[in-house]
C-alpha cells in the first residue's frame, strides 16, 4: 500500500481536478474531459510499449490512429449498393491485383540471389503494376465518387456494430506496423522517429484523397453508435422518471405544475447527454483496464524482462540468444495495434471521420508529451500521463485567461497589448505544453511516476 | 515551333517552380544537416525556428513601411532581413543557453536531444502564434512579375506565356550567393574547417584545441541566418503561416536525409532533388504531349503520374526508398 502512495494521491489528484471541472463548469464538460482522457490513455498505454518497453520511438501514432478510425468507417457504414455496383468489380480487380504483386515480389525475393537486377527488375514491376492499377481503377473509381456525392460518394462499409472496428482497427493498426517495421526498425533512433512520421503522413495523404474509400475532406459523418440516441432517451419513460427520481429535491420546491414540467424537460436533456457520455465512459473504462491488466501481466512476465534486457542492452540480449530484430517488430506491431483500438474509439465517441483533422501536432507530439511527462515504462504513468496532459489541453485556455486576467488587472481594457494576449488565448496551450515537456526533461527525467521494476 | 511551346510549357510549370521550391527547402536542409553534423541531433523544432525567423522580418518590414522606406521594385523585407537574422539568432543562443546547453554537457543520446527539440518545437509555436497569430500574412510589395505571360507572348509570339515573378529569381539569387558563402566559409576559412573536424571526429578536434564554445555559436550563428533567410523567400514567394512552416519540415527533414546527413552540400542537392521529384511526378503532361506528338497520337487523359494531392507524398516515399537502399544519403552522410 505504501509503495503504491504516489500513484494513489496522483490519481486521486486528477480525479478531483476533473470533479472540480464538473462541479464548477458542467458535467457535460467533465464527462467530455474524461472521456478523452480515457482514449488518450490508450494511445499512451500504445506509445508506451513501444518506448517504455523496448526503447523504439515511433513518432507515427496519427497514422495509426487514423487506420483504427478507418475501421469504425469501414465497419459501421451500410454499404453503398449503388456505388458497388457501379465500380465495386474494378476496386476488386485492384485488390486482386496488389495480392498478385505482392506475391510476385515474394516470390522473387526468396527464389533469387541479391543483385542489382533482382532490385531493378523489382522496381519495374512495382512501377509497371501501380500504372496497371491506376489504369484499372480510374473508371471503376469515378463511377463510385460520382454516386450521389453530397451524401456517399463511396464503396461505403460492412453494416456491422461500430464496436467490431476497435478490434478491426488494431488489425489494420497492426497491419500496417508490420509493413513499417521491415522497412524502418533497422534505423538509428532518431531516423526512425523521422522516417515514421513521414510513413504516418503518407497514410494520411492517402486516406484524405481516396475518394471512394473514405470519401476524404468530404468527411463520413453519423456514424452508428455502440450508445443511445439523445433524442430517443428524451422521449423514454424510464429515463424521464430516473431523472425525476434524481432530481426529486430540486423539484419538489416548484409549485407551479408548468413550472415543474418545463423544469424536469431541461433536466431530461441536459440528462440525457450526460447519460450517453456515462456510457462511452464505462465501455472506454473497461477498454482501459483490460489493457492495463494485460499490459501489466506482460510488463512482469519473461517476456517483459526480456524486452527491458533488449531496451538496455541489445548486444548482450543478442549474445544470449534473443532474436532482437523478431521482438522488436512484434513489440512495434502490439503498440501500434494499441494505438489503433484508440483510433476506433475516438471515431466511435465522436460519430464521425474527419480525415483533415489528423495533424501531427495533436496526434503524434501530444501524445509524446503524455508519455514523456506521464513517465515512460509505467502503465500507471502512461495513463496518468494521457489524464494530466489532456486536461491541461484542453484547460489550458481558462487557465491562462484567469492568469492574464491577474496580472494585467491594473491596465485598462482597452490597451492594445492586453487584447491582444486575450485573442491569443488559445495559443498558451502549446507554451504550457512546450514548458512542461521542457521541466520534466529537465527536472524529472523519468516522468511523474517512474518506472519501478520490482523483483518477484 | 511545337517543340519551342513544349519546352516554354515545361520552363513556367515545372523548371522555375522547382527551382525555386528547392532552393527554398536547400537552406532548411541545410540548416537541418548543420545542425545535425555538429549538435549531433535531429531538429524538431526546424520549420518553428523558420517561421519565428520570418516572424521577426515581416515585423521589421511592417515597421520599415510604416516609416515609408522602401526599395523601390525590390520588397522590403529584404532590407529587413538582416534585423531579422540578429532577432533569430539572440533566440536560438537564448534556447540553445536554458535547454541544450545541459543535455550536452550531459552528453544525453541523440533521442533525448530530438524530445527536448519537440519541447522547443511548441514553444515557439506557441511564441510565434501570440505575437503574429495563425493567420495568413503576405508580406511581399515592390514589383510583383519581371516577366508576364503575355508579354512574353507577344515579344515572342508562341503560344505558351512565360511568366517569371520577381520572388522566383530573388530566392534563386541569394541561394546562390548564400550557398556559395557558406561554402567557402566551411571549406578555406579556419572558423568553418575546425566546425568540419568537430563534425567529424569530436574527441580528436577537442584535442588539437578546437574550443567546442566558440564552434557551437557559429553553428548557430550560421543556423539562424539559413534559417531566417529560408523562411522569408518561402514566405515571399507564397505566404507566411505558422502551421504551414511546420509542415515544410518534414520535406526539409527528407532533403537532408535524402542528400546525406550531416554533408551540406548533399542536403543543398536534396532539396532539388525533392523539389523536382514532387512537381515532375505530379504535373499533368497532356499539354506537353499534344505539343510534341503528332495529332493521331494525342493523349485523351491528363497523362499525370499521381494527382496533385500526392505531392508531399511522393517526396516521403522517395526518402523511404534512400532509407532502405542507402541509409546514408545519395552523397554519403553519416551511417545512420
Amino acid at each position: 500500500m505504501r509503495k503504491n502512495l504516489n500513484v494513489i494521491a496522483a490519481y486521486s489528484i486528477m480525479m478531483v481536478l476533473i470533479l472540480m471541472v464538473g462541479i464548477f463548469q458542467s458535467w457535460n464538460i467533465a464527462l467530455s474531459i474524461f472521456n478523452l482522457c480515457l482514449i488518450s490513455a490508450v494511445m499512451t498505454m500504445g506509445a508506451n510499449i513501444q518506448w517504455g518497453y523496448a526503447g523504439l520511438i515511433n513518432f507515427g501514432i496519427m497514422g495509426y490512429t487514423a487506420l483504427g478510425g478507418l475501421a469504425a468507417v469501414l465497419i459501421s457504414v451500410d454499404p453503398v449498393q449503388e456505388a458497388w455496383r457501379a465500380g465495386g468489380f474494378d476496386i476488386l480487380m485492384c485488390l486482386w491485383l496488389i495480392i498478385v504483386m505482392v506475391l510476385v515480389i515474394r516470390f522473387i525475393l526468396k527464389n533469387f540471389e541479391k543483385s542489382k537486377l533482382r532490385t531493378y527488375s523489382i522496381a519495374a514491376l512495382i512501377i509497371t503494376g501501380i500504372i496497371i492499377i491506376r489504369v484499372t481503377a480510374e473508371p471503376g473509381i469515378e463511377k463510385i465518387e460520382a454516386v450521389n456525392p453530397a451524401t456517399t460518394g463511396f464503396l461505403g462499409g460492412f453494416g456491422l456494430p461500430i464496436i467490431f472496428s476497435w478490434i478491426v482497427g488494431a488489425l489494420f493498426a497492426g497491419g500496417l506496423a508490420f509493413i513499417v517495421g521491415k522497412v524502418a526498425l533497422g534505423l538509428r533512433a532518431d531516423y526512425l522517429a523521422i522516417a515514421t512520421l513521414l510513413i504516418s503522413e503518407i497514410v494520411i495523404a492517402i486516406i484524405k484523397h481516396e475518394d471512394w474509400l473514405t470519401r476524404g475532406v468530404k468527411n463520413v459523418i453519423g456514424l452508428k453508435r455502440p450508445a443511445p440516441y439523445e433524442v430517443d432517451l428524451q422521449t423514454t419513460d424510464w429515463f424521464i422518471s430516473l431523472v425525476e427520481k434524481f432530481n426529486s429535491g430540486k423539484l419538489s420546491v416548484i409549485d407551479n405544475l408548468a413550472d415543474r414540467q418545463a423544469a424536469l424537460n431541461q433536466l431530461v436533456i441536459e440528462g440525457s447527454s450526460v447519460f450517453v457520455k456515462l456510457c462511452y465512459s464505462g465501455l472506454f473504462l473497461v477498454v482501459v483496464i483490460i489493457l492495463l491488466i494485460l499490459t501489466q501481466k506482460a510488463l512482469y512476465s519473461p517476456w517483459g524482462r526480456m524486452m527491458r534486457a533488449i531496451r538496455d542492452n541489445e548486444e548482450a540480449a543478442n549474445a544470449m540468444g534473443k532474436n532482437v530484430v523478431k521482438q522488436h517488430l512484434l513489440i512495434f506491431i502490439l503498440g501500434s495495434a494499441i494505438v489503433g483500438i484508440a483510433g476506433a474509439m475516438l471515431v466511435t465517441q465522436d460519430g464521425l471521420f474527419t480525415p483533415g483533422s489528423y495533424r501531427p501536432m495533436r496526434y503524434t507530439f501530444l501524445i509524446w508529451v503524455m508519455v514523456i511527462v506521464g513517465g515512460s515504462g509505467n502503465n500507471f504513468g502512461a495513463i496518468l500521463g494521457g489524464f494530466v496532459v489532456w486536461f491541461l489541453w484542453i484547460e489550458a485556455a481558462p487557465i491562462s485567461m484567469f492568469l492574464i486576467n491577474f496580472f494585467t488587472s491594473g491596465i485598462p481594457e482597452t490597451n492594445t497589448i492586453k487584447a491582444h494576449l486575450i485573442e491569443s488565448v488559445p495559443y498558451f496551450r502549446f507554451l504550457l505544453m512546450g514548458l512542461g515537456l521542457l521541466f520534466i526533461m529537465r527536472y524529472r527525467p523519468k516522468g511523474i511516476l517512474p518506472e519501478k521494476i520490482e523483483i518477484k | 515551333m511545337d517543340f519551342v511551346n513544349a519546352i516554354i510549357l515545361l520552363l513556367n510549370y515545372i523548371f522555375i517552380p522547382a527551382l525555386t521550391y528547392g532552393s527554398q527547402l536547400a537552406l532548411g536542409a541545410i540548416f537541418v544537416t548543420l545542425i545535425y553534423g555538429i549538435l549531433r541531433f535531429a531538429n524538431f523544432a526546424t520549420g518553428d525556428m523558420m517561421s519565428f525567423g520570418t516572424m521577426a522580418t515581416i515585423l521589421f518590414t511592417w515597421y520599415f513601411q510604416s516609416l515609408g522606406v522602401s526599395l523601390g521594385v525590390l520588397p522590403t523585407a529584404l532590407l529587413a532581413i538582416p534585423f531579422g537574422i540578429i532577432l533569430m539568432i539572440l533566440y536560438m543562443l537564448l534556447i540553445d543557453k536554458f535547454v541544450f546547453k545541459y543535455y550536452r554537457h550531459q552528453k544525453s543520446p541523440p533521442v533525448q536531444f530530438a524530445m527536448v527539440s519537440i519541447g522547443v518545437m511548441f514553444v515557439t509555436q506557441a511564441v510565434v502564434r501570440i505575437i503574429i497569430g495563425p493567420s495568413d500574412r503576405r508580406f511581399f510589395d515592390g514589383e510583383k512579375f519581371i516577366i508576364k505571360a503575355r508579354e512574353f507572348k507577344e515579344m515572342t509570339g508562341l503560344n505558351e506565356g512565360l511568366a517569371l515573378k520577381s520572388t522566383q529569381v530573388i530566392t534563386i539569387f541569394v541561394t546562390i550567393v548564400l550557398v556559395s558563402l557558406l561554402f567557402w566559409f566551411l571549406n578555406r576559412t579556419k572558423t568553418g574547417k575546425s566546425m568540419k573536424a568537430y563534425s567529424d571526429n569530436e574527441d580528436l578536434a577537442l584535442l588539437s584545441g578546437i574550443d567546442p564554445k566558440k564552434i557551437v555559436l557559429v553553428t548557430w550563428i550560421i543556423a539562424g541566418i539559413l534559417a531566417t533567410i529560408g523562411g522569408v523567400l518561402y514566405g515571399l514567394d507564397k505566404s507566411f503561416k505558422p502551421f504551414t512552416y511546420f509542415n515544410n519540415m518534414l520535406p526539409i527533414f527528407a532533403a537532408a536525409i535524402v542528400g546525406g546527413i550531416g554533408n551540406p552540400f548533399g542536403a543543398f542537392l536534396g532539396g532539388y532533388v525533392i523539389a523536382f521529384s514532387e512537381i515532375l511526378l505530379t504535373y499533368a503532361y497532356k499539354k506537353f504531349f499534344m505539343y510534341i506528338l503528332p495529332e493521331s497520337m494525342e493523349p485523351n487523359s491528363l497523362v499525370q503520374l499521381l494527382s496533385t494531392d500526392y505531392k508531399f507524398a511522393v517526396s516521403f516515399s522517395i526518402l523511404v526508398i534512400v532509407l532502405i537502399y542507402r541509409p546514408s544519403g545519395i552523397f554519403k552522410g553519416k551511417v545512420l
